[in-house]
């Protein structure tokens, strides 16, 4: 084989690609799946988009939630693409090897056939007619046709272009196939142009080469097959081979099935071993999860089940050595504020004994005071009213130590609100009389009942009420009280000075005060909100303050009608009503005018 | 006059300052400081009335109670310092007929004694009926079907208030002005208390009360419908 023949090959390779890949789309599983896969897709797509939001949201959430669906799908994509690019050039080499394994087999048993061809007399002259032709060529044909049953190619003899044509010459001695569909025409054209060269001495003696397909029958289907074609020298004749590639097909067709089914296996293979693996670490991450959940949710004796020596096994090692570290500081906070709540309880009581003692000794004290000089008559008079302070201060520190130790009890029963309200009036009654002010009641005209404990709504309501008048710089108190039919409310107007912004929050706070300067003057432990806040809770309502500078502010308690149900609304506004609104600015512009006029 | 008053407390100025302003009032009072010594000191001294602190040394206060009341049904006011309810209750069904809060006033805890010792000043001949139980209130007795039943004098004035008034409903604030003395809305445990210490002295069956009973929402009536 001379070097130009190779080069020639080597030039017609893409051909035989083409040739090859069309044969691959035959195939049947190809056409099996192209005809399932529209059909199927449709139908999907249909559903999808039937089902789109629904079906995406669902997806996406999955595929969000679960680290195990997206590993799996993670490795199933990945590994398929390797798979696939592999499984391709794996059939690309094994194509190209059976190619050129059947290309050189095919080669050195067409240049056997050209030696054999050229052995047969009476080729050197041209033919006298087509007769002549005819017979030449049918005896080089029947020379070079393979005799037994295993016929791997199929031989055609061709005349030179000068004699093709003529009447009476044959086009082709060729059995078993449609020579003219069969060899393409760059091939023939090519082994024109090598006789005429021959012709002229400039024989290169090549073998002409071209994928093709073989027609057995005119207008029937094609196999693919290799064809050579050489002049047969010093003569008119050509010879043409055609070797059909049925075998290398097929055997091609058995590696691609195999290739396909183990790469189907190994990707199914491989998503088995990504779920189950992720399985191994995705379990007991959830299982921390869940026990992390209820950790915080305050089960503090949940532990993880320790099992083995791997990182998993560390991770419920770590997981229960926190909660326990977790249950211990815990425990120990828990101790603490105990041991404090308990002092605090401890320390108020322990005070009242001598607190009794002083109490009537200072009654005796005062009582006697007009036998005493002005200055220690005085100094009775001020131990007097400081220890009112003091046992007020006693009496509301233990309140709310009850209330932080969580001992405070409920004593709920029905009672009519608008009741309760007119009663804790009194005292506040007879502050605003002394400074001068009003307490106005809006109170519906049908009872409010509620289950409610007395002694502690009366509390607040007290504490509500004291601290309007107190703040309410000599202006009406308003007091109004409305039901639903699940909760209670009273909401204490006053138009006093009011609450700064986020003050309304601070004043819940305790020993907190709006006015350090002038806190001292008015009375009160500082306690009185904290508690009632405290008072409302346990009675699972609210209490909310809303006030703005200079225009006063609304306290608002609403309690729920039957004890331990929640609330959800309050039937009271909290804040100005819309009537108010317009009097409200008047009083403000009022407040500044005399303000300034003062100023 | 009717004016001995036992003070069982440990803390001794307080003592002493509860018998300076006892002795201003008139009273004559003894003071025990143990809980252990408390009965003794009772039985000799046979007071009117009984003030006792219910934090104690020795045995406290609720036991110093129960072994008074289970000789004698002379009042007993107890002092305390705790103001939950739990300390509360079990104080009043040990016995006491009263408390009083600590740090109290003076006055206030003299009107306390006035009003527990005040009961027994004028009986008047008077019998009364309610179901099966009949109330003699001069002779200070009570019989269910012919049988004597026995009574503390603060059972005994809550009993008569109820059922001089027979299907009257009485409030616990009523009732506690006017067995109890009280002029301001007061503790209304103290009802709760006695009106279940009196069911179980009086009623076939306290569980189902025939005599005393509750009217919910509201407070207590003698007698059934």
């Amino acid at each position: 084989m001379e070097q130009g023949s190779a080069e020639r090959v080597q030039r017609d390779q893409p051909d035989a690609r083409e040739a090859w890949e069309m044969a691959l789309r035959r195939k049947k599983w190809v056409r099996w799946i192209v005809s399932w896969l529209p059909h199927q897709l449709t139908v999907g797509i249909r559903t999808l988009l039937r089902w789109e939001h629904l079906v995406i949201a669902k997806i996406r959430h999955r595929w969000r939630r679960s680290l195990q669906l997206r590993v799996v799908g993670t490795t199933l994509v990945i590994s398929a693409t390797v798979i696939a690019v592999l499984g391709f050039f794996l059939t690309e080499q094994i194509a190209d090897g059976l190619l050129l394994n059947a290309e050189n087999s095919a080669r050195t048993q067409a240049v056997t056939g050209l030696g054999i061809a050229q052995s047969q007399s009476g080729l050197n002259t041209p033919p006298q007619n087509g007769q002549v032709a005819m017979q030449i060529m049918g005896s080089i044909g029947r020379l070079l046709q393979p005799t037994n049953g295993t016929a791997t190619y199929s031989v055609a003899v061709g005349l030179n272009a000068d004699w093709k044509g003529k009447p009476g010459f044959p086009r082709w001695a060729a059995t078993g196939f449609d020579a003219d569909a069969t060899f393409p025409p760059t091939l023939l054209a090519n082994v024109q142009e090598e006789q005429v060269a021959q012709e002229h001495g400039k024989a290169e003696n090549l073998l002409y080469y071209a994928p093709t397909t073989l027609v057995l029958t005119p207008g029937g289907r094609g196999e693919p097959a290799i064809a050579f074609g050489v002049p047969i020298s010093n003569s008119q004749y050509q010879l043409y081979f055609v070797f059909p590639l049925t075998e290398e097909q097929q055997t091609l067709q058995l590696v691609q099935t195999t290739l396909i089914g183990v790469g189907i296996a190994l990707v199914a293979l491989l998503a088995a071993i990504a779920s189950l693996v992720t399985r191994w670490v995705v379990l007991p991450v959830r299982h921390a999860a869940r026990a992390a959940q209820r950790l915080s949710a305050g089960q503090l004796e949940e532990r993880m089940v320790v099992g083995g020596a791997d990182d998993l096994a560390a991770l419920a090692t770590s997981f229960n050595d926190m909660a326990a570290s977790l249950q211990d500081k815990l425990r120990e906070l828990e101790e603490l504020s105990k041991v404090q709540r308990q002092f605090v309880s401890d320390v108020s009581h322990e005070l009242r004994t001598p607190m009794t003692t002083i109490r009537m000794a200072a009654e005796i004290l005062f009582e006697s005071r007009e036998e005493l000089d002005a200055a220690a008559a005085r100094s009775t008079e001020l131990l007097q009213s400081q220890i009112e302070r003091f046992e007020t201060l006693l009496t509301d520190l233990l309140e709310i130590s009850r209330h932080d130790s969580n001992v405070a009890t409920l004593d709920a029963e029905p009672a009519d609100l608008c009741d309760i309200v007119r009663r804790s009036a009194d005292d506040a009654q007879q502050l605003a009389e002394r400074k001068g002010c009003r307490i106005e009641f809006r109170l519906p005209a049908q009872a409010c009942m509620a289950e409610v404990d007395r002694r502690r709504v009366e509390r607040i309501l007290r504490n509500l009420l004291v601290n309007a008048v107190e703040h309410g710089e000599r202006r009406d108190v308003v007091v109004t009280v409305a039901a639903d039919s699940d909760a209670v409310a009273v909401a204490v107007r006053d138009h006093g000075v009011g609450l700064g912004p986020g003050e309304d929050q601070l004043v819940f706070e305790r020993f907190w005060r709006a006015d350090p300067a002038r806190a001292r003057t008015t009375g009160g432990t500082g306690l009185g909100l904290a508690i009632a806040l405290e008072d409302a809770r346990l009675h699972g309502g609210w209490l909310q303050a809303w006030g703005e500078k200079g225009r006063g502010s609304v306290f608002r308690l609403t309690l729920p009608r039957v004890a331990g149900h929640s609330i959800v609304g309050s039937p009271l506004p909290l804040g100005p009503d819309e009537a108010e609104v317009v009097t409200s600015s008047v009083t403000t512009l009022e407040a500044d005018l005399s303000g300034g006029s003062r100023a | 006059m009717k004016g001995r008053v036992l003070v069982v407390d440990d803390d001794a100025a307080l003592a002493e300052m509860l018998g300076i302003v006892l002795r201003g009032e008139g009273f004559e009072p003894t003071f025990v400081a143990d809980g252990d010594k408390a009965l003794e000191a009772f039985r000799d001294t046979r007071p009117d009335l009984v003030l006792l602190d219910l934090m104690l040394p020795g045995s406290d206060g609720i036991d110093v109670c129960r072994q008074i009341r289970g000789e004698s049904g002379v009042p007993i006011v107890m002092l305390t310092a705790k103001t939950d309810t739990v300390d509360v209750v079990l104080g009043l069904e040990s016995g006491a007929d009263d408390y009083i809060l600590k740090p109290f006033k003076s006055k206030e805890l003299v009107a306390r004694i006035r009003a527990r010792l005040r009961r027994t000043d004028e009986p008047a001949p008077e019998m009364l009926q309610i179901g099966d139980v009949s109330i003699d209130v001069a002779g200070h007795s009570v019989k269910r079907n012919g049988e004597t039943l026995s009574l503390t004098p603060l059972e005994f004035d809550l009993l008569v208030a109820l059922a001089r008034k027979p299907r009257q409903v009485f409030t616990r604030e009523v009732l506690l002005e006017q067995v109890w003395g009280y002029r301001h809305a007061a503790d209304t445990r103290l009802v709760n208390v006695h009106v279940q210490r009196l069911r179980a002295k009086i009623e076939q069956d306290p569980e189902h009360p025939e005599i005393v009973v509750t009217v919910r929402g509201v407070g207590y009536k003698a007698g059934p419908g």
